[in-house]
């Protein structure tokens, strides 16, 4: 079958981007396809490769980035609400003429648009949060 | 299957200016508008409170975006399917919501209500014959 994922809280305050996660690894393990998964709300914030957990912890972004290695994944954080939260990419960061960007391996910046032509292609949206 | 239109709701489930779900859901309704899909909003749970009348904001300093659901009807968006039980036990009627309208192009421009008031049985209805449910 072929899914879309939409995470919309961030990461360690709430366990919808760790669920997603596991959703998306366990649906790929058994050979479904994933169009896209699409950051919104608080959730652009799992699109930051300044996140430092503790050692002993899971590090929620990296597992993303490496899933989106694996797999060819298609990451997508939403620009307007990236924009109002600080995640930014190079693009970004030269149109807004910010003096730094964050966006971790894997993830790219794009429109609500992306998220609704996911909803289109596939099969099914699955939504992670509250 | 791109060419499907697929039937689309977005679900409002929050009060509009204690968190940003109802604003950032509304942006999602307005760039979807662009997709010509069979599209409709459900308000339930605190989520009513989204079309309340007479919504000022300027003691909070939060931008008012409560003009924004008028516009709706403008964007094709003209089924608003608010759940009776949220607004009576919220000790609120119809009348509390602002009179939101959108014209009919199959009825010759009639000027209709977009608000349509339905149970929470029927609101269940209507979610089981969506394709993609949008949960804000």
């Amino acid at each position: 079958m072929k899914f879309a994922i939409q995470v919309n809280e961030g990461p360690y305050q709430h366990e919808a981007s760790d669920s997603a996660y596991q959703f998306t690894k366990a649906a790929l393990e058994k050979g479904h396809e994933i169009f896209r998964v699409f950051f919104y709300h608080d959730g652009v914030n799992n699109g930051t490769r300044l996140t430092t957990p503790p050692q002993d912890d899971r590090n929620v972004v990296q597992r993303w980035s490496e899933l989106a290695e694996q797999h060819g994944l298609d990451l997508v954080v939403c620009v307007a609400a990236a924009q109002r939260r600080g995640i930014v990419d190079e693009g970004e960061m030269q149109r807004n003429g910010k003096d730094a960007n964050n966006i971790a391996p894997g993830f790219r910046i794009s429109g609500l648009g992306q998220l609704i032509e996911a909803a289109v292609q596939s099969e099914r949206l699955v939504v992670f949060g509250d | 299957m791109s060419e499907d239109i697929k039937k689309f709701m977005y679900v409002n489930r929050r009060a509009p200016y204690g968190t940003i779900y109802a604003w950032e859901a509304l942006e999602v309704v307005l760039i979807g508008a662009a997709f010509d899909q069979d599209v409709s909003l459900a308000f339930l749970d605190d989520g009513v409170f989204q079309l309340m009348k007479g919504e000022d904001t300027g003691d909070v300093e939060m931008k008012n975006f409560s003009p924004t659901y008028s516009a709706l009807g403008d964007y094709d968006v003209t089924k608003l399917y608010v759940e009776k039980e949220s607004l009576e036990e919220r000790g609120l009627t119809v009348e509390d919501l602002m009179p939101l309208k959108y014209e009919d192009e199959d009825d010759d421009w009639a000027e209709k209500d977009s608000i349509r008031l339905v149970s929470r049985k029927e609101m269940a209805e209507l979610m089981d014959e969506q394709d993609v449910l949008f949960s804000f």
